[in-house]
């Protein structure tokens, strides 16, 4: 992937408003080379999955703070199977308690970042995933 | 001030300090750092001394409490005539699991309530609705009809306790089914002692539960003080609220500026209608955050205090004293959390817990140690609300007013947060007002770019955080963690659905239509409104009725 920028999608599905973290993870992702594109509030997962095909993207970045990450991950993954998309990578972060991140993997969220998470581990993350 | 003899003899010695003590320290034993900063970033001189404030003076700038500009206090005996009202933030799932808990805190001491609505509430969608998928009951309570309101207060007298209910855009409903339980339990709305937040500037700016654009908002929130100065002369009508724009990145100085530059915009919204500044601005409250530098952030309060009070006097010509007073509640600063040796926590509640006190709150939230895992657990609770418990009754802060006064570093940075506040009012003013300095995203600018630079202090280690950073342990996983039960939505929306077939629906048809022939024109809602909720019709049905009338806001993202 020599000299093309990675595209990534962060996103904050569900009702939450919390959007400290999206915007400083999407700045850090930006001043680190990428292409970000930033969805703000209230997206339903099928307009994420939607934003996400047009806009070509690597990475699909998922921000909860409300709790409904249990239902509203999985639901973004569901989707990207139904439309046929395998090599889009799938992170998520915000008030995650641990005991629900084997599930989430387990769907196929690849990254689980939680409070007090550095931005260049992020970064590592995705540069490591999308090559 | 000081007599510039004396000033001379300060400053003089202060030379001689440096030249030869200092100088000979320096060069002996450096200092840990290049330069010195409070917790917003603004650099920190060595020494504060009289020469720092050349310019005080005593009556003008501080006066004593309970007298104009009122930096001291509102109140002239502050804590030694009442203590704060210490006042937790809970709800959680159904109705009843808060009600619970509600009767636990108040059975462990607590003296006032406050209410947290789930997501779907505070945006006005039933738990039906699909965007409430996953939603329901995760960060507060599920509210969809008068019924459930009947069941969250069930047992608890509401001319008993004062009670805040955090809910914004659709407060005239949420207020209207709290005037219904209470005269359901015989109380009358002029008993009523509490709070609605009611403040939908702060939502476009940091917190995100907007519902309708700017104009239509404004007229339900003035709404909300016409009425109540008619018939709830002791409810706070807004609490007009700081703690989500310092929660969402902004330093000390922004909280206080975007704060105060919001509350301009409400009286001046409310003067347009046509209400007397003294009929409505007596019940204007506020909402501050406490971080953990404890002196800037005790300063913030008195500045806020200060600057609230002339702004009231000199642009809006207030006369009522009370007109004057900045109230406020606070909560401790919830970003300030970490994950990490969780418990470590409770320290840095208990520093903020002591900068509210000792900048003059009059409620006070403490946040619990596992809230950057989950929602508290009741033990985890409860030790918050016993931080409160012994700065009230044990530290001793109490026992004189506004102690801090005088220290030549507090009042130096109570000033400059004035100054730098009343700057940023200033510039909100030129771009035409607080809503213009929305719509051109001004205000979240400013915000999203200290955000990024506290991030970035933290990750290149000027800034420390006890566990994060530095001073890392391995740990295991955290135990004991509040998990809201997952059938909530599902009973919810069973609930839900008896209710309308056992309401007449008939009659929650007109009061819909008569909400909806009002809202095209402009009058008052709120008795429209108490109609309705009367009759069982939902949040939902009553939001989408205003949805379809005043539109929706889209909010506009730079980064």
């Amino acid at each position: 992937m020599e000299g093309k920028k990675i595209r990534i999608l962060i996103a904050k599905p569900g009702l939450d408003g919390h959007d400290r973290g999206a915007k400083v993870v999407a700045r850090a992702l930006r001043d680190a080379g990428m292409e970000v594109i930033y969805t703000g509030l209230r997206q339903t997962p099928e307009q994420i999955v939607e934003t996400a095909i047009q806009e070509d993207v690597d990475v699909i970045g998922l921000s909860i703070l409300s709790g409904a990450h249990t239902h509203l991950f999985p639901k973004v993954i569901e989707l990207l199977k139904e439309n046929n998309i395998k090599d889009i990578v799938v992170m998520g972060g915000g008030v995650i308690p641990e005991e629900d991140i084997p599930e989430l993997k387990k769907v196929g969220i690849s990254g689980i970042f939680t409070p007090g998470t550095d931005t260049r581990d992020i970064i590592k993350f995705v540069k490591e995933k999308v090559k | 001030m000081l007599e510039k003899e004396e000033l001379k003899k300060i400053k003089k010695s202060r030379e001689k300090w440096e030249s030869n003590d200092l100088k000979s320290t320096l060069e002996r034993f450096p200092e840990r750092k290049e330069k010195f900063v409070t917790g917003s970033g603004k650099e920190v001189a060595r020494l504060y001394a009289p020469d720092n404030l050349e310019e005080f003076n005593y009556i003008k700038d501080l006066n004593f409490p309970g007298e104009y500009p009122y930096t001291r206090g509102v109140q002239s005996t502050m804590y030694r005539g009442r203590l704060w009202t210490m006042r937790q933030y809970a709800g959680f799932g159904t109705a009843e699991e808060s009600n619970k808990r509600y009767k636990y805190l108040l059975d462990q001491g607590q003296t006032g309530l406050s209410v947290a609505f789930d997501l779907p509430t505070q945006i006005g969608y039933d738990s039906d609705h699909t965007m409430s998928s996953g939603e329901v009951g995760k960060v507060g309570v599920a509210i969809d009809s008068l019924k459930d309101m009947e069941i969250l207060f069930n047992g608890i007298p509401l001319d008993k306790v004062s009670t805040s209910m955090t809910i914004n855009a659709p407060a005239t409903v949420l207020l209207a089914m709290y005037i219904a339980v209470a005269e359901k339990q015989g109380i009358s709305p002029d008993k009523l002692n509490g709070t609605i937040q009611n403040d939908v500037l702060k939502e476009y700016i940091a917190r995100g539960t907007y519902i309708f654009p700017p104009a239509p908002s404004m007229r339900l929130i003035t709404n909300i003080f016409e009425y109540c100065f008619r018939e709830m002369p002791l409810w706070n009508t807004i609490s007009i609220s700081g703690y989500h724009i310092r929660e969402a990145g902004s330093t000390a100085i922004q909280e206080v500026a975007f704060t105060l530059a919001d509350g301009v915009a409400y009286v001046d919204a409310a003067i347009k209608i046509g209400l007397k500044v003294d009929d409505f601005a007596p019940r204007l409250s506020f909402f501050f955050n406490a971080h953990n530098d404890l002196l800037e952030e005790l300063a913030k309060f008195r500045a806020a205090r200060r600057l609230w009070a002339k702004i009231m006097k000199e642009r809006f010509g207030a006369k009522n004293k009370k007109s004057l007073m900045l109230r406020f509640h606070t909560q401790t600063a919830g970003c300030t959390l970490t994950a990490q040796q969780a418990d470590n926590n409770i320290v840095r509640v208990t520093i903020q817990a002591l900068a509210a006190v000792l900048g003059g709150t009059q409620s006070l939230h403490t946040n619990s140690r596992d809230e950057a895992l989950a929602l508290p657990a009741e033990d985890s609770v409860r030790i918050a609300l016993r931080t409160q418990q012994v700065l009230a009754y044990e530290s001793g802060v109490t026992e004189t007013v506004d102690p801090l006064a005088g220290s030549y570093y507090v009042e130096n940075l109570t000033n400059k947060i004035e100054e730098k506040a009343l700057e940023y009012i200033e510039k909100i003013d030129k771009l035409g007002g607080v809503t213009q300095a929305i719509e051109k995203g001004f205000i979240q600018w400013e915000i999203q770019n200290s955000a990024y630079q506290y991030q970035k202090d933290i990750e290149e280690g000027k800034r420390i955080v006890v566990g994060v950073n530095k001073f890392k342990i391995k740990e295991g996983s955290p135990k004991g963690l509040l998990k809201v039960n997952p059938e909530v939505g599902r009973r919810q929306v069973e609930e839900l659905k008896k209710l309308k077939e056992g309401r007449d629906n008939h009659k929650v048809k007109n009061n819909l239509k008569s909400l909806e022939k009002a809202a095209k024109t402009d009058v008052n809602l709120m008795p429209l409104i108490l109609d309705c909720v009367k009759s069982y019709a939902t949040l939902g049905e009553i939001c989408d009725v205003l949805r379809s009338i005043f539109g929706e806001y889209k909010e506009s993202v730079k980064l």
